[in-house]
């Protein structure tokens, strides 16, 4: 093994570029790990070929990242785009893939940022071509400038649906509908969190300033919404939901659905970093203190893979652990650390003020997250239906592992990606349990799929392989 | 809680021992620290193998092998059993010469079942196995099954008969109460006169709960398994000279395995992989099947199993008291062998003896190591 | 069905699709040149030969599943276009049922 690396950053969005930035500039050896082939993350996705139009079209949050995506790539850090990290040890040892070269590298502290993803919910219809999600056609429009060519429905909860539908609409996208499947009741919830959120309420006027251009542009919204149901043969061609008790139907060839986000557990998972089920955000994170810390000494994790945030509340947890990565390498002490981080945690604190009121708004129902139909997909990959979990618990296996090895749930190539979260939800349900006491899916190595030929010329930086 | 028998491990062998003994009217508990197939018995190769197995193994696989044939009528499932045989490739004369001697001593011993092929009965069976082969050692009616389905099938059958399983209940202490074994865990206790030991591995504890003079080693031997690829494989497939077990499951995936071993814990029951190895593994597909190069690797694992000092697994009474029993150590090379130990452990504990030899498997082969003998 | 919101002004490469050849912008990823191409589905499962097509565009739902110069199982939607790449459609690699 090649000697090891202080300190290794796996992820190049805004909680990465600015821990490499801030450890880097403290004298820290850093190495950036990415597996998109330019920095920024999936929300900064293309920033480097945006030009003044697109930035234009894409709004302030986005051209944000251009300052972020700048400061990072002169900050002295190493960076090396294309690369996918298939194992992460507790021991600091990463299996990483560039370019068809598979090697094995050692860090003495490693920070995790690798992000979120959307969550996974299995509704009817979900696997047609023709549904996408959100975020996903987002990613499209940054990194490839492709919009839907016809009309377009955006179903789900969440900011980004309003965020995607007025850059659609400036776009000059037909939206047919944005439908909030957020209950009615939500609202008084998160009413309630309201006043502790005006710290934070840029996001509000935002988030009005938004929708108030929708309206204008006669763009419905429509709240309260719930049955979604995608429908067509071999792609979509219609989409069904209920509203005021009443069923309605589109037809449209575009179905964006974004159902919030949730940390990627892959990684924390591999080094063995313990996770609880946070009940606010309504999925699995791995516990970390104020500094990004995990329960695993040596490894950090920050951003919205530690806790749903945004890319703002990222920019200050990424300078807080490179400040702590200094502080742990040596380069400064813990009064110095402090000192620096001030500023940082002050903000960070203010900007997650909106998170509580945001959480509520947007909380899903449980009935939506286990009472998925019987005859509905769970696992895309082997395509097991929620039926077949719910006779696997029935016959007598009670945890999400045991469903996976009778089931096969989990066994694709996702490795449980999409499908572990709607399990775990559906086993707790069926043994009248609370989510918190399920277990999720044990991740094994590759975190990606690697092939034969790329583990059997394995490097590890000595001569023999 | 009483019982006529308390197994201790719900893996295969317990489960095996248990639904033997409940056909012969016995009421069985199962004590299992985890769930049942969580370890060994959940995520080993699958392999059905009498090919290849030390001789003192060769009786109790040939019987196994009857078993796994019409597996349906013993546990109600095919527990996806294919046995579309085995193969042992050369892959010059050397190993040729080493395979010719095997097949020759397995002969001598008055068995069939192993028998040299030529190159070309080779590339009739395996036509994708890359060309520098010389010939193998057969064997037509091994295969493989689904580990966990299995299991699943043996627990069902066992528990359609009255065994109980108790989950989640990690042994503490064994004690002596009149002529009953107490056995205490975590979520309570039961009693029963005789005690079976399969506690894979964790036999070494349990052992020293029981004085058994034995030391038994702890290993983790690793796996992975591909996507989905198009058929073009029926046997199994290992080598002369290399670590390899290589299989293509019913549904395209490929899984491999060959006894290099992951780090592994058992304070924690982790296991981590040990990818420089592997990679020989990875190097060994690629020299054999060359067209797997572009083939994934989806997922990687290693099982905690329990190793013997001479790799035989510990199966007959304890040595120190009456009314104990073992079915442990079996080395990575026991789901096989399994729906036949149960059997070999309900003839020893309801006849006092069984049918098939199990002599060389005795606990006090280990009894010379130690001068203090029972504690 | 999807549109590009501008001519592309960069570079471009051409590469085969189902054996057509198509000159797409150098920073496509295999899944946008397939959207944008709308050649859906971009492939059917090895399970059941279902319809699909790419989800997440970020390299976690392994739909975009794809055969990229005669290799399959490639994730489109994280490989970046190259001069005279052969893409192809994939249809239900493995075998069916189990």
């Amino acid at each position: 093994m090649s000697a090891p690396r202080e300190l290794v950053i796996i992820g190049a969005g805004p909680a990465g570029m600015a821990a490499a930035s801030t450890a880097a500039g403290l004298g820290v050896d850093t190495l950036v790990l990415d597996q998109q082939p330019a920095p920024g993350g999936q929300i900064f996705r293309g920033i480097g070929q945006a030009g003044p139009a697109h930035l234009e079209l894409l709004g302030s949050d986005y051209q944000a990242g251009a300052e972020q995506v700048a400061s990072f790539v002169h900050s002295g850090a190493d960076y090396q785009p294309d690369t996918a990290v298939w194992s992460l040890g507790a021991d600091g040892e990463l299996g990483i893939l560039h370019r068809g070269k598979a090697s094995l590298i050692s860090a003495r502290r490693v920070l995790i940022a690798g992000g979120a993803m959307e969550r996974p919910l299995p509704f009817p219809g979900w696997t047609l071509p023709g549904v996408m999600n959100a975020g996903g056609a987002q990613i499209l429009m940054k990194s490839s400038r492709l919009v839907p060519l016809d009309g377009v429905v955006i179903a789900g909860t969440g900011p980004l649906l309003i965020l995607l539908a007025w850059q659609y609409m400036r776009a000059g996208v037909a939206v047919q509908a944005v439908l909030e499947l957020a209950p009615r009741k939500n609202l008084w919830r998160a009413g309630l969190r309201l006043p502790a959120a005006l710290r934070a309420g840029h996001y509000l006027t935002r988030g009005l300033r938004y929708l108030l251009a929708l309206r204008r542009a006669g763009i419905r919204v429509t709240y309260g919404v719930s049955d979604l149901q995608a429908v067509g043969n071999d792609r979509l061609e219609a989409m069904t939901f209920h509203t005021g008790g009443r069923e309605q139907t589109l037809e449209t060839g575009n179905l964006l659905v974004h159902f919030g986000l949730v940390p990627g557990i892959q990684l924390t998972e591999a080094a063995g970093c313990h996770h609880q089920w946070d009940d606010g955000q309504q999925c699995w994170r791995p516990q970390a203190d104020a500094w990004g810390n995990s329960s695993v000494d040596g490894i950090a994790v920050i951003g919205d893979g530690a806790t749903i945030g945004g890319a703002v509340a990222a920019v200050h947890a990424g300078r807080l652990a490179g400040l702590e990565a200094a502080r742990a390498m040596g380069h400064i002490d813990a009064a110095g650390r402090d000192r620096l981080a001030v500023d940082d945690r002050q903000w960070l604190q203010d900007d997650l003020r909106i998170r509580p009121f945001l959480e509520s708004l947007h909380r899903l129902p449980d009935t939506l997250l286990s009472g998925i139909a019987d005859n509905t997909l769970v696992c895309r990959c082997e395509e097991i239906t929620a039926g077949e979990v719910r006779a696997a618990v029935r016959a007598g296996h009670r945890d999400p592992n045991q469903v996976k090895f009778i089931t096969r749930c989990g066994m694709g190539p996702c490795q449980g990606r999409q499908c572990g979260q709607a399990v775990a939800n559906i086993v707790a349900a069926a043994c009248d349990r609370p989510v918190s006491e399920v277990v999720p899916f044990r991740v094994r190595p590759p975190l990606r799929p690697i092939s034969m030929g790329e583990l059997s010329m394995l490097e590890t930086g000595n001569n023999t392989a | 809680m009483n019982a006529d028998v308390v197994i201790i491990g719900g893996g295969l062998m317990g489960s095996s021992a248990a639904l033997h003994l409940a056909m012969r009217g016995q009421r069985v508990i199962v004590m299992e620290k985890d769930s049942p197939g969580r370890h060994a018995s959940g995520v080993n190769a699958g392999g059905l193998r009498q090919l290849n197995r030390h001789p003192a193994e060769i009786p109790l696989a040939v019987a196994a092998a009857r078993l796994w044939r019409d597996i349906q009528s013993l546990v109600d499932s095919d527990c996806d059993v294919k046995l579309s045989g085995q193969v042992r490739v050369a892959e010059n004369e050397a190993d040729m010469r080493l395979l010719e001697e095997r097949a020759a001593r397995v002969r001598a011993l008055g068995y069939e079942h192993e028998i040299i092929i030529d190159r070309e009965q080779l590339y009739r069976l395996v036509p994708h196995l890359a060309p520098h082969c010389v010939g193998a050692l057969y064997t037509r009616d091994d295969g493989f099954a689904r580990p966990f389905h299995a299991l699943t099938a043996f627990r069902h059958k066992a528990e359609s008969l009255g065994v109980q399983y108790r989950t989640g209940s990690r042994v503490h202490e064994i004690a002596r109460q009149g002529a009953d074994w107490q056995v205490v865990t975590d979520r309570g206790c039961c009693s029963a006169p005789v005690l079976v030991n399969c506690s894979g591995a964790w036999s070494q504890a349990l052992c020293s709960m029981l004085g058994e003079p034995v030391t038994i080693n702890t290993g983790a031997p690793m796996m992975m398994v591909t996507d989905r690829l198009p058929h073009f494989l029926d046997p199994v497939v290992g080598a002369a000279s290399r670590k390899l077990s290589f299989k293509q499951m019913q549904n395209g995936t490929v899984l491999i395995g060959g006894s290099h071993l992951a780090n592994h814990d058992m304070k924690t029951e982790t296991t981590a992989i040990d990818f420089i190895k592997l990679s020989e593994s990875a190097r060994s597909v690629v020299e054999l099947f060359p067209h797997m190069r572009d083939a994934h690797i989806v997922r990687t694992w290693a099982g905690l199993e329990a190793f013997t000092p001479d790799h035989l697994p510990v199966i007959g009474p304890g040595s120190c008291a009456a009314g104990v029993f073992h079915a442990f150590g079996f080395s990575a090379h026991g789901f096989q062998l399994s729906p036949v130990v149960g059997l070999i452990l309900s003839e020893l504990i309801l006849d006092g003896k069984s049918k098939l030899p199990i002599g060389p498997f005795s606990i006090k082969r280990f009894l010379d190591e130690t001068a203090t003998g029972c504690a | 069905m999807f549109r590009r919101l501008q001519t592309h002004q960069g570079k471009v490469v051409t590469v085969f699709v189902e054996g057509n050849d198509v000159r797409v912008p150098a920073g496509d990823s295999v899944a946008a040149v397939m959207l944008a191409m709308d050649l859906l589905p971009t492939r059917t499962t090895a399970v059941s030969g279902a319809p699909r097509a790419p989800l997440c565009m970020m390299g976690v739902c392994f739909e975009c599943l794809i055969e990229i110069d005669g290799v399959a199982n490639q994730l489109a939607c994280q490989v970046q276009v190259s001069e005279g790449m052969r893409i192809r459609r994939q249809h239900a690699v493995g075998d069916p049922a189990s």
